[in-house]
């Protein structure tokens, strides 16, 4: 008999069987740490456990990809670092246990960084990464972090780190659970785009032992530990009638009487291009641009830029391509367009206000796309992140005209141009809903909070009342308005979003076949039906059971 | 005692993989080599953690100083090293 169930929240499909790799949370010194009776015994602690942490990191550039292998290098280095090592026997000598010494000559050193700020500061993450090993190392405890996969393996962790996520290796992990995570938290996205499987807010994963079997279910949300043969027999019979089901359509999203809605992929770099040009597809409903910059200690030169940019256009020949400008700030700072502390960064200076503070980077951004458009002679669409008002449409269409650029939009993601669309759209030629962010202003709750995760839910009434304004407004401009947030790769919700009226549905590749097929179920005026239902419903569970149970059985077989 | 001055060619300063470079030149010199920014008190140029402590941006010069046989000869090396543009390279 199969044991325990954990349940939890499904965000990215499919289903995977495999042995549980733990991922530890980072260590803090015991605060009950002993001062060392032998300082020389104490010093050799330290210095051992440096040594180890160096050795176990060239382990791992030795397997890494080429990508990775020098930042590990880089590492090792500061592992092995004399200064570190003495600064941390200074500390040993003034009284402090092992544990603490090292902690205090990391702290000494990440203040030094941070003082200096901008691409300085960014080391502090690797510098912390080696005193949080060295630490586990001395305790004698896992050291944090993903461990080094040998196998097939579900990785379970509190959560994971977006570069965590990013570094998986794809050909080894089948599964990915994690305790903490929402929705729209970044280990869902990634995984969603790199086609694992995920459960989020699963229950006691984090207790689940090292090695045991667990099925993962990534539409269920489900976890269940040594899964017995019938288990593992109905998750096969489900995942091939579903596999069936999907492949009987292809091409062009449409429902059932023919109404064409445009399957496009979300994708934030060339990797992911080559992916999803590959696959069947309308092109691209939204490229973050961010991580042309993110990494980059200066602004990137105009022809540094349209090189990235070509190699993320070529994949999709005269498919179209639609590219979100810089969305930086906030959560995601910039070396080189850093304006400051905000109390409240997601209320604050960025995506396109924090492009008014600095134009020049819009234009260069804008003048490397005209490049690469001509280039490749691609079907390229521009759109503006965190727009709230007329104005600022009409100013970021102007610079996109200047550049030459044939399409400008915005994306909705702001309830006030949801609410003001008829009037923002009329400056502009397509708006595209943020889901995810649109979701997030309206319900006044940060994205990131996961055990606030049910104000969040993409069924919440009031967020598909917004929807359903700026498709209204869109209709009345007569400008096409598709979702490019999270809410558009969920089978069901899409139908509701169809018959809200978008025009087009951007998600993660890996979710274009089921969208796809639940589309093609249903006509549109069913669509239009099954969104009263959702809008007429009083609560989001009651709006998703509701249309759930009105959409046809077929669907329903698959989900 | 040898010492030479050199200026910062590493668009991005002495940081990152230009630092470690740097470093793994001075280590392999197997001297005792320093460097400091102008006025400054000296570090330790094998500790990849001193030199990026030391937070030499592009354009501004740092001394070098190395003691023992073939001094010269490495501080030579190391400042060639340092006048080019490291982080423009690729490898």
């Amino acid at each position: 008999m199969s044991g325990d169930t954990r349940h939890g929240v499904g965000v990215s499909p499919g289903t995977a069987v495999g042995p549980v790799v733990q991922v530890a949370p980072p260590v803090r010194p015991p605060a009950d740490e002993p001062a060392p009776a032998d300082a020389g015994a104490a010093t050799d602690l330290v210095l051992e456990a440096l040594a180890s942490v160096a050795a176990d990191l060239d382990d791992r550039a030795a397997a890494a990809s080429e990508h990775a292998r020098p930042i590990l290098k880089a590492t090792a280095m500061i592992a092995r670092d004399k200064g570190l090592a003495k600064a941390a026997g200074k500390h040993v000598g003034a009284g402090l246990g092992p544990a603490h010494a090292i902690a205090a000559a990391v702290d000494e050193y990440a203040a030094q960084f941070e003082a200096l700020g901008g691409y300085f500061a960014e080391r502090v993450t690797d510098l912390r990464d080696v005193g949080n090993r060295a630490v586990a190392a001395v305790l004698g405890v896992p050291a944090p972090g993903v461990p080094v996969l040998t196998g097939p393996s579900v990785i379970v962790a509190e959560d994971l780190a977006p570069a965590e996520t990013a570094a998986l290796d794809r050909a080894l992990v089948v599964a990915i659970v994690t305790e903490a995570g929402g929705r729209t938290s970044h280990t869902a996205i990634l995984a969603a785009q790199m086609g694992i499987p995920a459960a989020v807010q699963v229950h006691g994963a984090c207790a689940i032992p090292a090695g045991t079997t667990v099925a993962v279910d990534g539409d269920a949300g489900a976890v269940t530990l040594d899964p017995d043969l019938e288990l593992l027999e109905a998750q096969r019979v489900r995942r091939e009638r579903r596999a069936a089901a999907l492949a009987s359509v292809s091409g062009p999203g449409a429902t059932r009487d023919g109404h064409a809605i445009a399957l496009l992929a979300n994708i934030g770099g060339v990797d992911d291009a080559v992916a999803a040009g590959a696959q069947d597809l309308e092109g691209v409903g939204l490229f973050r641009t961010e991580f042309v910059y993110l990494s980059a200690p200066t602004m990137p030169t105009v022809e540094e830029q349209a090189e990235v940019y070509r190699g993320v256009l070529a994949p999709f020949g005269s498919r179209r391509v639609v590219v979100r400008t810089l969305d930086a700030g906030a959560d995601k700072p910039l070396a080189f367009a850093d304006l400051g502390e905000e109390e409240n960064p997601a209320l604050g200076r960025r995506g396109l206000r924090l492009c008014q503070a600095r134009p020049e980077l819009i234009d260069s951004q804008l003048e490397a796309l005209a490049i690469a458009a001509r280039d490749t002679g691609a079907d390229v669409r521009v759109m503006a992140p965190m727009v709230a008002t007329v104005e600022e449409a009409r100013w970021f269409a102007s610079r996109v005209r200047a550049a030459g650029l044939p399409k400008a939009g915005v994306m909705i993601e702001v309830p006030a141009a949801a609410l003001r669309s008829r009037h923002v759209l009329a400056e502009v030629d397509f708006g595209s809903l943020g889901t995810n962010d649109l979701a997030q202003y309206t319900m006044a709750t940060d994205r990131m909070a996961g055990e606030l995760s049910d104000l969040l839910d993409p069924w919440q009434p009031a967020v598909l009342d917004v929807v359903a304004a700026a498709c209204a407004g869109g209709a009345w401009a007569g400008k096409p308005v598709g979702v490019c947030g999270e809410s558009g790769g969920d089978p069901l919700l899409a139908l509701v979003l169809a018959g809200l009226g978008v025009a087009s549905l951007s998600m993660a590749p890996s979710k274009v076949p089921a969208v796809r097929y639940a589309l093609s179920l249903h006509t549109h005026d069913e669509c239009r039906a099954l969104a009263e239902l959702a809008r007429g419903a009083a609560t989001a569970a009651e709006a998703h059971e509701a249309v759930r149970a009105a959409a046809r059985e077929e669907l329903a077989a698959i989900l | 005692m040898s010492q030479r001055t050199v200026t910062i060619a590493s668009s991005v300063g002495l940081h990152a993989r230009p630092a470690a470079l740097f470093v793994e030149a001075a280590q392999g010199t197997g001297l005792d080599v320093e460097i400091a920014r102008a006025g400054e008190d000296p570090v330790d140029a094998t500790s990849i953690l001193g030199v990026m402590a030391l937070g030499a941006k592009h354009g501004e010069e740092v001394v070098l100083t190395a003691d023992g046989e073939g001094a010269d000869a490495a501080l030579e090396t190391l400042v060639a090293l340092l006048s080019r543009d490291l982080d423009a390279e690729e490898g």
